[in-house]
């Protein structure tokens, strides 16, 4: 049995049912880093001004989190330029950049193990205080996006893209709803960068 | 003119292959899947009935042995069939637990929501039939967890459904499962939430305005972004809490916290109160979560056996967004004893107040509709009718709740725990199951039996009331909730500590109410009276498909032409109109 609007837009919204599917799943996502948003408020107001002598014992990696920041931002890019060579029937440019996307966001994690480890070397656990809880919780959780993002990439981009010979249009589209997640994540790290890192 | 009953073979030449594990356990289809929650359900509804009646002996007959189970309980938990009061805090959290999320929830959103919503859209599935799918596994295994944790070295969660920090943080018991638990129940929750708003935007019949939508449909797309929204703060929460439990962070542990006379070994600076408000954050939207499908469901039957359209249709809907959408912003009424401050305070009774209206609205018009009506008085709409004045009743009583001062002398009394129940197992409860038995002969082909029916209904109005309200007159007396003992250690007691064994002679009596319902439940799949498409003589359009419906749902294409309760229109020749019938009949 076929669903409707699968693939053609609804005459009405202008939209598949997947767009509205992935943009109602953001805001739930939304809602859930923003309660880690203000918990790290609540934290930090709650902190009788130890903040900083917490933040600046953590000895975070500007440097590094520079590096990632710029990494996610170039993901974005070759995330619209995958999506942008299957709009125009390019399989070979789509998949280029499709693995380039997930390169990025393994090298995203590659830097950000290096970040942890170094943490941890120093004996900067989750434990040692609230700025590195919610640092790790934060990051930690943002990370564990990066992977689903990867892995949801990985396979249109991989054994999904089988896809493209039978029904364009819809490969098309789930990689943009991929992206639209996959921008999000990034989205997300543009918030954690200044909050932990500068702030 | 009597619709013409067809003999409703399942039939579709696409599926006939389908292996059993595909058609009934890992299947696609809506309504299996709604089945499916809805069983599930009422299976845990029941296990958490269990788990109070269990409760009620030790509160009815504190120190006294368990008559019957108590010997099988175990040591730890019942030596010599006493139970301990660890033990009964275990019972405690789990029965709210259970009862909200994995009892009410499953029945009333994955249930009734899965199974009704698409045909009364007119749709032949869900948007995601393969996540509604996945949905109800991540359930399933919730509950798994929920249930399994009971069998933990240190037992189940057993630091109240609300699980608050500090004392969650530290506890010994299997509150780290109770999180896990939550986290599937929560993840089941978003996926179901998602795939209902987009089926009901996309996948509407020709015709199907937004304003010619039943309202339970309404009611289910509230819900849904109640749920969509409300419940990631609490996954938040839940993964803040399981750090601290597992990573011993300090996120909800101030600093200096004294634990059986030793300070805790934590760095502290984490905030207790924050868990309160990313709890009741979700835990506020909850409770309309629990109440609006309630009331979906009871505005069909009504409309439907008064034969009448809904009284306000429009104004009913308005006020259920409005609903929701304040729902967001009255939670810190669940903290006025924090000490968060007076402002909070009162910016929160002003929106508990301003809440209050809508729901008044909704159940003002359902009132109203009834009048003039010619009533057919048939177990689901005695149902529906029990529902009005009992969620009337806490609705009402969760008014000094939610001022302030008032709040202060109640809180935490059993006066709260009257007023929510009355609200939930009177209320919601009741709307459920008017709702099964008014679409039962939809699952089934066949109607229940009505005499049953009547014999569930009648005693189960009756003891419900006799467990719940006493607890209001305790309250008021000052009892406080969540003592083992049911407070005879407390003089303040004395006078109204009685009280205790009528509610829970009451609340086992209430458990013999239902077995007319289990023997017709079971019974009626066989041998039930058998039934057309449309039993009730309905205008909405699920009851235009077969009974029981095929994959795919209509053996027809569904052309919506007018609202959704054209009944007794003038002029006409039955005393009700279909939605999808053609204008010009």
């Amino acid at each position: 049995m076929e669903i409707p609007y699968t693939v053609e837009a609804h005459p009405e919204t202008g939209l598949n049912n997947g767009k509205i599917g992935i943009w109602l799943f953001l805001t739930s996502e939304v809602m859930l880093f923003g309660a880690l948003f203000a918990t790290f408020i609540m934290l930090r107001i709650g902190s009788d001004g130890n903040w900083a002598a917490m933040q600046a014992e953590a000895e975070l990696n500007i440097p590094l989190a520079t590096l990632n920041t710029a990494v996610l931002i170039a993901s974005s890019l070759t995330m619209v330029m995958a999506w942008a060579s299957l709009m125009r029937g390019q399989l070979g440019r789509f998949k280029l950049f499709g693995w380039l996307t997930v390169g990025c966001g393994g090298i995203f994690l590659v830097i950000k193990y290096f970040e942890y480890t170094a943490k941890f070397e120093h004996h900067h656990y989750p434990e040692s205080s609230t700025f590195l809880a919610i640092y790790f919780a934060m990051t930690g959780l943002h990370a564990l996006h990066v992977i689903g993002g990867m892995a949801w990439n990985a396979y249109f981009t991989g054994p999904g893209s089988k896809l493209f010979h039978t029904n364009r249009q819809w490969l098309t589209d789930r990689v943009e709803h991929s992206g639209l997640f996959w921008h999000f994540v990034d989205l997300v790290w543009i918030f954690l960068f200044p909050v932990f890192y500068l702030l | 003119m009597a619709e013409p009953v067809h003999a409703s073979p399942v039939h579709d030449e696409h599926h006939h292959d389908q292996s059993f594990w595909r058609k009934y356990i890992f299947s696609t289809d809506h309504k299996v899947i709604g089945v499916q929650y809805s069983v599930t359900g009422l299976a845990f509804l029941f296990f958490g009935f269990v788990l109070m009646m269990v409760m009620r002996w030790n509160l009815a007959y504190p120190g006294e042995p368990i008559p019957f189970i108590g010997s099988l309980l175990g040591e730890n938990r019942a030596p010599g069939g006493i139970m301990l009061p660890d033990f009964y805090n275990e019972l405690g959290a789990m029965h709210g637990t259970i009862m909200v999320f994995l009892g009410v929830v499953p029945l009333a959103v994955g249930g009734f929501g899965n199974f009704v919503m698409p045909l009364q859209l007119g749709a032949p599935d869900m948007a995601f039939p393969r996540i509604n799918m996945i949905s109800y596994w991540c359930l399933f295994l919730g509950g798994v967890t929920m249930f399994a944790s009971f069998f933990l070295p240190n037992g189940a969660a057993g630091n109240g459904w609300t699980s608050y920090s500090p004392l969650a943080d530290i506890a010994l018991n299997g509150q780290t499962a109770w999180l896990i638990g939550m986290i599937f129940l929560i993840t089941s929750s978003l996926l179901g939430a998602v795939n209902f708003i987009t089926t009901a935007i996309q996948l509407r019949a020709p015709g199907m305005t937004w304003m010619r939508l039943p309202f339970f449909c309404w009611a289910q797309i509230v819900t849904a972004f109640l749920l969509l929204l409300a419940f990631p703060p609490l996954e938040a929460a839940g993964v803040l809490q399981l750090m601290d439990r597992v990573a011993n962070t300090s996120f909800f542990i101030p600093e200096g916290l004294v634990v059986g006379g030793e300070v805790l070994e934590r760095s502290g600076g984490g905030s207790p109160l924050l868990w309160q408000h990313l709890f009741w954050f979700l835990a506020h939207p909850e409770v309309y979560v629990l109440i609006l499908p309630a009331m979906g469901i009871v505005a069909e039957v009504i409309a439907n056996n008064s034969r009448k359209p809904l009284w306000g249709y429009r104004s009913m809907v308005y006020s259920l967004i409005f609903l929701g959408f304040m729902s967001f912003i009255v939670w810190a009424h669940h903290m006025f004893i924090t000490g968060m401050g007076s402002v909070m305070s009162t910016f929160f009774q002003t929106t508990t107040m301003i809440i209050s209206i809508p729901s008044v609205i909704i159940l003002s018009a359902l009132f109203i509709s009834l009048w003039g009506g010619s009533i057919r008085y048939n177990t689901p709409m005695l149902f529906a009718l029990g529902f009005l004045p009992m969620f009337g009743i806490g609705g009402l009583t969760g008014l000094p709740l939610g001022l302030s001062a008032a709040d202060i002398p109640l809180h935490d009394t059993y006066y709260v725990i009257g007023h929510f129940h009355y609200v939930v197992a009177p209320g919601t409860l009741f709307a459920l199951f008017a709702g099964v038995y008014y679409w039962f002969p939809k699952v089934t082909g066949r109607k229940m039996n009505e005499f049953l029916g009547q014999l569930h209904f009648w005693p189960s109005l009756v003891f419900m009331n006799g467990v719940f309200f006493p607890m209001m007159i305790q309250g008021l007396n000052g009892v406080s909730r969540r003592l083992a003992d049911g407070g005879i250690s407390y003089d303040f007691a004395g006078e109204v500590a009685g009280l205790n064994r009528m509610m829970s002679v009451s609340a086992w009596c209430l458990a013999l109410a239902q077995i007319p319902f289990i023997i017709n439940f079971f019974m009626s799949i066989r041998n039930g009276e058998k039934a057309g498409r449309n039993p009730w003589n309905s205008t909405t359009v699920e009851w235009l498909a077969p009974s029981p419906a095929p994959h795919g749902n209509f053996d027809q294409e569904i052309v919506v032409t007018r609202g959704p309760y054209e009944y007794s229109v003038p002029g006409s020749d039955k005393d009700y109109v279909p939605q999808a019938e053609p204008a010009s009949t």
